[in-house]
């Protein structure tokens, strides 16, 4: 079976920024049909810091994620910056300091971030947030494994499962957040934040695949 | 979009910076580590030992709130985010340990997600650090949710009086338990309603992201444009505070007899004495319904950037809140000898 070298986390998480970087203006235009306009900004300038921050240093997947949602979490705030603080920083700790990630431990990692935002908000599957995006996302990935599917074919499952929830908030009316308050009138527009989540998910995925290539 | 900028990307840092030059006989930028460069503002005094930390925080854009309401008597920190974006956790922690004088800390805030989740996270980070926090969140907001929803209602100018309140209670030597009670006393006899005319334009954005048409008004507009319970056309003064009084006043329900604060802020960019002339109205109906006015606040008090209209905020008072309403008070937003 693959595994992820946590030593490799420097291109995964570059990748990640990467897809932030070039979607920042669309993730802007989805944002300001139901919501302020704002999430490709804010998104783009915390995933641009923590590039910064990275620079040329090695780094491991980990650490790499901890990092980055400390960084949204302390310098981007609004609701992003704790939401995708705290993914992060809850993966981060349940793969601490291993040198191998199989898709078990991955798994749990995702289980762990998901779970961390549950702590925080409100929001479940049907309420067009990214949960829409992470829950079925983590269903796939522990369905491939109950298969004995190989962890990038895994992989591929998560990430056209992340795709179809993303897609299936454009027919939800959203119950929290700021467009929240356009009830009805949301519906008929993806959600910004699921959005992002799965443009996330599918660049994470793709620089996993690659350290295993 | 004509306006007094340098780059819009640093309008926050720089309002601060000049707000805390301007202000330091009442408050001081206090600046702890180098993730949060921004800092928080605190009262020039604070923390004050053995007193009960008052703290609140939000978006910016809404002057003078959020950091306009530190100071004595009032709040003892706030917490500045970017434009219409909540502060950080961290943002939130360096304002509690800013107020902190070992009595425990009262945050008192609005029901935005950003700052739910903020607050929640900060008060954890707290927790680590032997810091005891509690919360009331403000809903006085009868448009934003039914009355059967009011937990869902956002909190709007009514947190002024909320402050006053609780940071009163807080100065005349209140527990933790006895703040936090107050508060929430304050905000739950509290409602507020708002008509907004003209939609508000972040600077970085350059353009307004709502519309109200020309001609027509938004009965029960939020203060980021969130839309409200109707777009009619626009009316005079006297409708306006009509509608206003007929939202407002059933809610609670305030009733003939009742002694009342109320408090009218314009929304930025309404010239005051159209405010007075809204105020004007606004008294005469409630005379006529037998509320009487204990007192009454007009200006500029929780705006939204350049939205032009008002919002009323009414608040029942019994003999605990008007003494606490009656205390002094120095902060920029709001003084009282």
């Amino acid at each position: 079976m693959a595994v992820v070298k946590n030593e490799n986390g420097r291109d995964i998480l570059l990748s990640m920024v990467k897809a932030v970087q070039d979607n920042k203006q669309y993730l802007g235009d989805v944002d300001g049909l139901i919501g302020d306009g704002d999430h490709g900004m804010n998104m783009n300038k915390g995933f641009t810091l923590y590039g910064k921050q990275l620079g040329d240093e090695k780094t491991t997947f980990t650490n790499g994620l901890f990092e980055l949602g400390k960084v949204l979490l302390n310098k981007i705030g609004g609701s992003m910056g704790p939401i995708y603080g705290t993914v992060f920083m809850e993966m981060a700790d349940q793969g601490d300091e291993v040198e191998e990630i199989d898709l078990q431990l991955f798994i749990n990692m995702m289980e762990a971030g998901l779970e961390g935002l549950y702590d925080i908000v409100d929001a479940r599957p049907g309420d067009k947030t990214l949960v829409d995006t992470l829950f079925p996302a983590l269903e796939a990935l522990k369905a491939a494994h109950t298969q004995g599917r190989d962890f990038p074919d895994a992989l591929d499952d998560m990430v056209a499962a992340a795709r179809q929830g993303k897609d299936s908030t454009k027919d939800l009316v959203a119950k929290y957040g700021r467009s929240a308050r356009l009830g009805e009138r949301s519906r008929g527009v993806l959600d910004a934040g699921a959005t992002s989540c799965f443009i996330i998910l599918e660049a994470m995925a793709g620089g996993m695949q690659k350290t295993m290539e | 979009m004509q306006r007094i900028l340098n780059n819009p990307d640093n309008i926050v840092d720089e309002m601060l910076e000049g707000f805390a030059k301007c202000h330091g006989d009442i408050v001081k930028q206090v600046i702890t580590s180098e993730e949060n460069t921004r800092g928080v503002i605190a009262a020039v005094d604070a923390p004050k030992a053995g007193k009960v930390g008052v703290v609140t925080g939000g978006g910016s854009g809404h002057k003078p709130a959020f950091i306009g309401y530190v100071g004595k008597n009032m709040c003892d920190a706030a917490a500045v985010g970017e434009i219409c974006s909540s502060p950080t956790a961290l943002a939130f922690l360096e304002a509690f340990r800013a107020a902190d004088g070992g009595a425990g800390i009262a945050c008192l805030y609005g029901n935005y997600s950003g700052d739910n989740m903020n607050v929640k996270m900060a008060s954890k980070m707290a927790k680590r650090e032997g810091l005891v926090v509690k919360t009331v969140i403000a809903n006085d907001d009868v448009a934003s949710a039914p009355k059967d929803q009011r937990e869902k209602r956002r909190g709007v100018a009514g947190e002024i009086l909320m402050w006053k309140c609780g940071g009163a209670k807080a100065a005349l030597g209140g527990s933790l338990d006895e703040v936090i009670a107050t508060a929430q006393k304050a905000i739950d006899n509290t409602r507020s309603v708002g008509i907004g005319l003209t939609p508000c334009t972040l600077p970085a954005v350059g353009h307004p992201n709502f519309e109200i048409k020309p001609g027509t008004m938004e009965v029960g507009i939020g203060h980021h444009g969130e839309p409200g319970i109707e777009v009619c056309p626009l009316e005079t003064a006297a409708q306006m505070a009509k509608r206003m009084v007929d939202i407002v006043v059933p809610d609670y329900p305030y009733q003939a007899g009742d002694e009342v604060v109320v408090l009218v802020s314009g929304l930025g960019a309404t010239p005051v004495m159209e405010l007075y002339v809204l105020y004007n109205e606004i008294d005469k109906l409630l005379k006529a319904q037998g509320i009487q006015t204990y007192r009454s606040y007009v200006g500029n008090y929780f705006t939204s950037l350049d939205m032009m209209g008002a919002t009323l905020t009414i608040m029942k008072v019994d003999d605990e809140l008007k003494e606490l309403i009656d205390m002094d008070a120095t902060s920029v937003g709001f003084r009282q000898p």
